[in-house]
């Protein structure tokens, strides 16, 4: 793996953001971060801690101060054009059905409609929405336009897949589940994935490796950790098992600190 | 609302109708009640009219056919002006929306152009454009146009910023943005203002005809006003007042053709 070249890499990246009154704030500095193809990477830290800025630097969508971002070796200037994006907001455009969401992207590349619509049944099929493609954003539930929005982002079968906490908004049961269907869709197809979230034990289910983010402002990598549970996995069942405690005891350790961090400075 | 409740509610409100249609017969009669007021029993008929007569006028301008001229004429000032200033009002929020260089440029100016009050263009539009429809399109079009705009304007900014984001990762270019996220967008706001804007468009028509004409339905209430019929005054306000509910109508059907993705009350079916 360490010959192979990255999927998506992030150099060295700052990002400073200047507000109108010349303020300054540093989201995050000196951030590396590599992830292989196929790899399923979490990045979780205490809440404000730049982690969907790290995001967005990776999609493209935000310029970094500094550092660059590579995308399997080449450098990435505009949009990343490999990778989907699941939004942790709602992303859905509400006046398109659920079949128009996701044949967007097709469409905007200019395939053939009638092909797209048969493509976007399938993954509507795939992701539990078979007989809802007619159905608008505001008739389905939060779950559900969450799954159209993952059958959105993945019918473009992107190399890279980043994930800004998108189940962060639903209930534990809903979230299990969708937890088990991505780990089922990626497993099938492995793609690169960075998944952004804030609950450790999501992370620790679901990824290959976890890299822990320091409390911002100016938050960088504090420490990774590589999860060797075995696949495939059931979410909610591998929480029981001894090395998840064990391995969520070690990062814990790494994060508590950084947590009690954030903590203090948004009460001050 | 249960049906029973808004039948009831319908009943009063046609009783309503008939009882101030009753009083104002009753009232205006010269031969039913003594004077009350004026010393002159034809005088409260002179200056109220007389229901039965109003009927009487709009039953004989319909049936020979004299008033379809003249409503064509507004009808088709009223249409013009509101798909004219729509137009405009889309195309001009749409650019200085996603423009801020003219947007900052315009902005006085739009602001002045607006708070302006739009009849006073009438006698300009009447020099520019003659006596004919083309004057009173134009000031419909001046009236129609800062509420599309404003409104369009307003859409464009209010775009969600994720389903813009989505939307350039999915891989849509700027016209495709501008086709697929900043149209549909602005449309509902456009929509939300259509029963505001289609009512103007008939104001303008209406004005501007009574502003100086030769046909229209403004200049058949400006003709009757000189010679001092009132009945025909009245009738040529409640041949307007049916065409306006009509068009309000026209505009409702047209929201629930084209708005059928936004959530309406009672109808948001979770599952």
């Amino acid at each position: 793996m360490g010959s192979q070249l990255p999927a998506l890499a992030l150099e060295g990246v700052r990002v400073t953001f200047v507000s109108q009154d010349g303020g300054r704030y540093t989201a995050i500095r000196d951030t590396t971060l590599r992830v292989a193809p196929g790899e399923f990477v979490s990045v979780v830290g205490p809440t404000g801690c730049g982690k969907s800025t790290l995001l967005n630097v990776a999609a493209g969508l935000l310029q970094p101060s500094a550092g660059a971002t590579s995308v399997f070796g080449e450098m990435l200037s505009g949009l990343n054009r490999k990778a989907g994006y699941l939004f942790q907001s709602e992303a859905l455009m509400p006046w398109r059905t659920a079949l128009q969401n996701v044949t967007a992207g097709l469409e905007f590349r200019g395939t053939d409609p009638a092909q797209a619509a048969v493509q976007a049944e399938e993954w509507l099929r795939r992701v539990g929405l078979g007989g809802f493609g007619a159905r608008y954003p505001h008739q389905l539930s939060g779950g559900m336009r969450k799954r159209v929005a993952l059958a959105q982002a993945l019918i473009l079968d992107p190399e890279i897949i980043l994930m800004d906490e998108p189940f962060a908004a639903l209930d534990i049961q809903t979230r299990h589940l969708m937890e088990n269907e991505l780990l089922e869709l990626w497993s099938a197809n492995r793609k690169s994935v960075v998944f952004i979230t804030h609950d450790l034990e999501e992370a620790i289910s679901l990824s290959d490796r976890v890299v822990v983010m320091s409390a911002g402002p100016e938050s960088h990598p504090i420490g990774e950790f590589v999860i060797d549970l075995p696949r495939p996995r059931d979410v909610a069942e591998i929480r029981l098992t001894p090395r998840f405690i064990e391995l969520h005891g070690l990062i814990w350790a790494a994060m508590k600190e950084e947590v009690l961090k954030s903590y203090a400075r948004q009460r001050q | 609302m249960p049906a029973k409740g808004n039948r009831a509610l319908r009943i009063w409100q046609f009783a309503l109708f008939a009882a101030l249609l009753a009083a104002w017969y009753v009232l205006t009669s010269p031969t039913l009640l003594p004077p009350l007021y004026f010393d002159d029993p034809n005088k409260a008929a002179f200056f109220f009219g007389e229901p039965l007569k109003v009927a009487g006028r709009i039953v004989d301008w319909f049936s020979s056919g004299f008033i379809y001229p003249h409503l064509w004429v507004t009808l088709v000032e009223t249409a013009l002006a509101f798909v004219i200033g729509t137009v405009l009002g889309l195309v001009m929020g749409l650019w200085l929306a996603l423009s801020p260089t003219a947007s900052a440029l315009l902005d006085p100016y739009l602001k002045a152009l607006n708070s302006m009050p739009r009849v006073i263009l009438a006698p300009i539009f009447a020099m520019w454009f003659g006596l004919d429809m083309g004057s009173k399109v134009a000031l419909g079009v001046t009236l129609v146009f800062f509420i599309v705009f404003f409104n369009v304007y307003q859409g464009v900014r209010e775009v969600s910023h994720t389903v813009l984001a989505n939307a350039r990762m999915l891989g849509a270019n700027e016209r495709q943005l501008l086709r697929h996220v900043y149209v549909p967008s602005a449309m509902s706001w456009v929509f939300a203002s259509l029963h505001n804007s289609v009512g103007l468009a008939f104001v303008g028509a209406v004005v501007g005809e009574y502003l100086g004409s030769s046909r229209g339905v403004g200049y058949l209430i400006l003709q009757a006003e000189g010679t001092f019929d009132f009945n025909a005054v009245v009738a040529g306000i409640v041949v307007l007042t049916a065409f306006a509910l009509l068009l309000d109508w026209m505009v409702t059907l047209a929201e629930r053709r084209f708005l059928v993705w936004q959530p309406r009350g009672g109808e948001t079916e979770k599952i």
